[in-house]
């Protein structure tokens, strides 16, 4: 009796014939979410098992394992491709614009959390309008930008604008992390004598960590998938990302699919990597900009 | 979330933690210039290039020309309407697909009783880290009849070998559903969150009062995470309204075949910067009236969502 009121404590919401129900139903719920897992999955799946293929066997066998596994699709993609070069060009452009995001971001929103005027609401507003607005609308006007700065087919023409585009999403996080600590924490660091930047540096920045890491995850990932900006600004082998490599690579390699799928597997494996090794702050980061209005 | 709201436990301190505006103002700069300068600028001023014609140097004032060549020639405002159109049906099966798939996942991922949710919440999360143009690419070689067309004849499925990105009548919808394939994870993401915000209290006491879980779905559940169906429409309608890369990749810049595909990113995309298949000279104005309609169609929506979120709070 005792044991059976405990368990209805815990699952409220299930039915009072619940025993067999509740687990017709979660059979039911496993098999749903497992065919979605599928389907999620399949595709990927394709994507990588294909990569390891010759170029004969992807079509004599298109679904199942490679027969014969052969490494020859990436190192040739890699060789002949130049892929790292195009991989260091990708790393710098996320390394340096998740950087300046973090560091202007946390400046800017440790200000705006503590300073209290009619004019800091206004430049609160003023920034955070920017989050709903794809920067993609400014394109024609910054296209114009880069050429009369002369930085046209070089990485500079990119950090600026990824910057710019992560500063709204990193300052509501921030100001809105930097604010929900405890008071007392400055109070005391006060009496201290500490200088405010100091107290930046060595008591919020260490404290907003977790705030930080999902502003660069959230960031991370549309920099490194960014399409747009490198197709519209650079057009000069040695500094191309690896996404606007890979368009070129599909058009080279068209008819040998096999190395296609290695130059795209290549292309998604390092976020996919960082992803399966921290999926739940992946989640947490990704979806922090759908909830972030 | 008041801005002014935010600073009020600080007051307490006392004057010298509270420095002014002028001490404050040296940690905002460096952010507030990057974003005016490369963002909040060049947005406006692409409002006011869409009334000028030509590029920098030779650049001449032509008032409202562009829009009326947008929505009016003979050739121009077809092919604006029809990447208009075709978005809206775009935007028309995220939105369907989405928030019923994603709801329905949602629900029975939030189960209290049932494992594994953390590890389906992880896998059906995977595509929405790929970059958009490697699915494209991945989806249009898998599509490819020639792929595994023999094979799935030999296994008696040959109706699903066809020229799906080939054919008029097939072309949008199936670049849809892969664009809906990769994306359902963030709305699922969100519902789970908003099934997991409901008051535990509010089911238990519909579940004494006899209300059966179908009941407790439709008149408890669903109407409580309605809001949510609200930001999807936003993030989904802006991020639609952009849409370039899974065109460009499944079915070139040039929204093949015959402009089936063609959504407003990619017109924008070859009005503005590319130039128009097959001269290929870019008219940045015109390219500018297409990103201010946009702007003008996003303000609409936005900023009343953004009023009514901050009001909340």
């Amino acid at each position: 009796m005792t044991r059976s009121f405990e368990r209805e404590r815990r699952t409220p919401a299930a039915p009072r014939t619940r025993s067999m129900r509740v687990m017709n139903m979660h059979i039911f719920s496993h098999v749903l979410l497992v065919v979605w897992s599928f389907v999620a999955l399949f595709p990927v799946w394709m994507l990588i098992i294909n990569a390891f293929k010759s170029k004969r066997e992807i079509y004599a066998n298109p679904f199942g394992l490679p027969g014969a596994w052969t490494l020859e699709n990436f190192t040739s993609a890699i060789r002949d491709a130049n892929y790292l070069n195009y991989f260091r060009n990708s790393l710098t452009v996320v390394v340096v614009s998740l950087f300046m995001i973090l560091a202007l971001g946390s400046l800017c929103a440790y200000a705006l959390a503590h300073w209290r005027s009619r004019l800091s609401g206004a430049i609160y507003f003023f920034i955070i309008i920017g989050m709903m607005l794809p920067i993609k609308i400014a394109t024609i006007r910054l296209l114009e930008m880069m050429k009369a700065f002369g930085l046209l087919n070089t990485l500079w023409s990119l950090f600026p604008v990824y910057i710019a585009m992560g500063i709204p999403t990193s300052i509501f996080i921030l100001t809105e992390f930097i604010h929900g600590l405890p008071n007392e924490l400055y109070e005391a660091s006060f009496v201290d004598g500490a200088a405010r930047l100091r107290i930046y540096s060595s008591i919020v920045l260490p404290l907003i960590r977790p705030a930080l890491a999902t502003v660069a995850i959230y960031n991370l990932v549309p920099i490194w998938n960014d399409l747009w900006f490198p197709l519209i600004f650079i057009n000069k082998e040695a500094q191309k990302t690896v996404l606007l490599a890979v368009t070129k690579l599909q058009g080279q390699y068209a008819t040998d699919w096999p190395k296609v799928l290695a130059v795209l597997t290549l292309s998604a494996l390092p976020v996919i990597l960082l992803y399966l090794m921290m999926s739940k702050q992946f989640i947490k980061g990704l979806t922090a900009g759908a909830v972030k209005g | 979330m008041d801005a002014r709201a935010i600073t009020r436990p600080i007051r307490r301190g006392g004057g010298s933690i509270r420095p002014s505006g002028a001490y404050w103002i040296w940690y905002i700069l460096p952010a507030l210039l990057v974003y005016a300068v490369f963002m909040a600028y060049p947005m406006l001023d692409s409002v006011r290039l869409s009334l000028y014609e030509g590029t920098t140097g030779a650049r001449r004032f032509v008032g409202v020309a562009n829009y009326v060549k947008l929505f009016t020639d003979a050739v121009v405002s077809q092919r604006f309407w029809n990447a208009f159109g075709n978005t809206w049906v775009f935007f028309a099966f995220h939105m369907l697909l989405q928030n019923v798939l994603g709801i329905f996942f949602a629900h029975l991922l939030t189960n209290r009783t049932m494992r594994g949710s953390g590890i389906y919440q992880s896998i059906i999360f995977i595509p929405c880290t790929i970059a958009v143009l490697v699915t494209g690419y991945m989806f249009k070689m898998m599509l490819n009849p020639m792929w595994a067309g023999p094979t799935l004849k030999n296994i008696g499925l040959a109706f699903l070998s066809r020229p799906w990105l080939g054919e008029r009548s097939t072309a949008l919808t199936v670049i849809s559903l892969v664009s809906c394939w990769q994306w359902l994870g963030i709305p699922t993401m969100m519902f789970v969150a908003g099934f997991q915000g409901i008051d535990e209290d509010l089911l238990e006491a519909a579940s004494i009062e006899g209300a059966n879980n179908w009941h407790q779905f439709w008149r408890i559940k669903l109407p409580l995470v309605i809001p949510v169906v609200g930001m999807i429409a936003i993030l989904t309608f802006v991020s639609n309204f952009n849409a370039f890369d899974v065109i460009y990749s499944m079915a070139t810049p040039n929204g093949s075949p015959d402009y089936a595909t063609d959504l407003i990113g990619t017109l924008f995309y070859r009005y503005g910067v590319a130039g128009e298949h097959p001269i290929g000279i870019p008219e940045p104005g015109l390219g500018a009236a297409v990103s201010t309609t946009v702007f003008a169609m996003l303000l609409c929506g936005v900023i009343p969502t953004l009023r009514a979120t901050r009001g909340k709070e």
